[in-house]
């Protein structure tokens, strides 16, 4: 299985990235070759196993519903590369 | 032509839990500073793990039981990939495939008074989004209320009206709130609602092209959005057009639906099983636990209503329309009062006051006992029910137990002849002409004049002592 230059450019949008021309037949032939690579994995017969989203085991594992404010909220927020009043600040998103 | 309106509803509901769904931080965002409840798992941080909140499955599969549906004892949870800012991962954590309850039903009840059953798809869990503000060149972006718990429930496309829409968002806040499962509070945005809406011309099997409208986060946005955007539809067709496949947003203050940029939504989320979480495995006993949780719901409760209680059809569903009224109610006949009695004080007394004072029931000082108290004192004969009105206001103003205000205002009902008979005859003597018309056989300034002599005992009068003893005097 390979990928398009159009495969590319449709997954370039949804992820917000902007990619030049080179960019655009660089990665097209980069992820194809990652596909062939996984391709491997369909010589394995699967016939009868059902699919499973994780390797172990072990489910129904919940957290009990107790709150706690979190001790490293200054720190945290310190990380953002732009805040105003307590907001993160991010380019606008809307016209 | 004659069209057919279809509507499917999507309607989001914010769960009621201390925590958010995969971390610590507490779920209330209403009213505090920006990024106040946020830590490394809800701002995304490299390497935070989330960790799935019991209690908000616990909530989900309840609901879902409330709505007949079907548990999977088996699901998962998905990454709905899109990039924009309101989520900082990248991708929401929803559920996909494996939803936790599918195929169930609800009955609504619509304002003609007829019922119809309405097919639920699915119920599934998902975290809620951050809050954006927009301001200048920049968008603000507040984290609070990301990764707060939202179940969604789907229909099939089986509404037909805006009144049916409307009837079913009723239906669903009233459900989660009996379970406890969510405050429904619209205003407060722990409710929020999507139509796809399409028309077809009446008898034709095949759907219209459906729109897709969000922002419908008032009962009236409901109704208006809905009788908007089929009239537009309509219009569209009898103008020889097509119905365009977009994401309308409803404008509360233009009263229109407006085309949302696609630029806001990607059209491929990519779902793919969320590697960062363990499987949702519910054992039989686990579902038993959820299902013991369950409260008696609404209709059922209405129904014994009308069993138990003698209530009619409709003071019934005003009784049982909040879980804590019923509890109250219930509360004045466990105390001796008589149902329909209780039901009537309840629904106009009781509720004007609540209303005028925008109070919960929970939270009046007003007991169900002294309720009970007062009806008690009516039935019998102790007080007139005009001054039974005023115990009940002194009761909601000041406080204090109906026997005791009774005695305090001397508010108790003259039933004794003779006590009443000199007020009686005042009132003869100064309403000559009624009074003539009665003892030629008119009965109709009787009820003046009964009026005449309860305003003179300031409504203490016994009103059957009282049109005796006129009766006996002028007719007799």
């Amino acid at each position: 299985m390979s990928v398009t230059v159009e495969d590319v450019r449709r997954v370039a949008a949804l992820a917000r990235l902007d990619l030049s021309p080179d960019e655009e037949i660089q990665l097209t032939d980069e992820l194809s070759r990652i596909l062939q690579y996984m391709e491997k994995l369909n010589e394995l017969d699967t016939d009868g196993v059902s699919p499973s989203a994780h390797p172990i085991p072990v489910a129904g594992r919940f957290r009990a519903d107790e709150s706690e404010i979190f001790s490293g909220l200054d720190e945290l927020l310190a990380q953002a590369p732009d805040r105003r009043d307590g907001y993160f600040r991010v380019p606008r998103v809307i016209d | 032509m004659n069209y057919e309106t279809v509507i499917g509803m999507e309607v989001h509901v914010e769960l009621h839990t201390q925590s958010k769904m995969f971390c610590r931080c507490p779920a209330h965002h209403f009213q505090i500073g920006a990024n106040e409840h946020v830590c490394p798992v809800c701002t995304a941080q490299p390497g935070a793990l989330p960790v799935i909140n019991g209690r908000a499955i616990e909530l989900t599969v309840m609901t879902g039981m409330a709505l007949g549906c079907q548990i999977r004892p088996h699901s998962v949870f998905a990454r709905k990939n899109y990039v924009y800012p309101d989520l900082p991962k990248g991708y929401q954590v929803s559920q996909y495939e494996l939803p936790l309850c599918e195929h169930g039903q609800v009955v609504i009840h619509t304002s003609d008074g007829s019922r119809k059953q309405i097919a639920i798809e699915r119920v599934h869990l998902e975290e809620d989004t951050g809050k954006l503000v927009h301001q200048g060149n920049a968008s603000l972006v507040d984290y609070n209320r990301a990764g707060v718990p939202l179940m969604e429930i789907v229909t099939d496309a089986s509404i037909r009206s805006a009144d049916e829409a409307f009837a079913y968002v009723q239906k669903i806040r009233q459900l989660v709130r009996y379970l406890g499962a969510s405050t429904g509070d619209m205003e407060k945005g722990a409710m929020r609602c999507e139509a796809n809406i399409s028309v077809r011309p009446e008898g034709s099997q095949a759907f219209g092209t459906k729109v897709e409208v969000k922002n419908l986060n008032s009962f009236r946005a409901v109704r208006n959005a809905i009788d908007y955007e089929v009239q537009r539809q309509i219009e569209v067709i009898e103008e020889g057009g097509t119905v365009r496949q977009v994401t309308m947003g409803w404008d509360e203050g233009a009263a229109t639906t407006k085309e949302q940029r696609s630029k806001e939504f990607a059209d491929d989320y990519r779902y793919f099983p969320e590697p960062d979480l363990l499987d949702v495995d519910v054992t039989d006993e686990w579902i038993d636990g959820a299902r013991s949780q369950l409260p008696e719901l609404p209709d059922e409760r209405a129904a014994r209503f009308v069993e138990s209680f003698r209530l009619s059809a409709d003071d019934a569903a005003m009784m049982t329309e909040d879980r804590a009224v019923a509890d109250w109610f219930e509360q004045v006949i466990a105390a001796g009062a008589e149902p329909a009695t209780a039901a009537n004080w309840i629904s106009g007394e009781l509720f004007r006051r609540l209303k005028d004072t925008e109070a919960a029931i929970e939270d009046v000082a007003l007991t169900p006992a002294q309720l009970a108290e007062l009806i008690g004192l009516i039935t019998a004969g102790t007080i007139s029910g005009s001054a039974a009105k005023e115990v009940f206001a002194v009761m909601w103003d000041e406080g204090g137990g109906p026997t005791q205000i009774v005695e305090a205002r001397g508010l108790q009902q003259v039933s004794d002849t003779g006590e009443l008979e000199s007020q009686v005859d005042a009132v003869i003597a100064a309403q000559a002409d009624a009074a003539d018309k009665v003892r030629n056989g008119d009965d109709k300034p009787l009820q003046f004049l009964m009026g005449m002599v309860m305003r003179a005992t300031r409504g203490k009068a016994n009103p059957q002592v009282v049109q005796q003893l006129l009766r006996d005097k002028l007719q007799g």
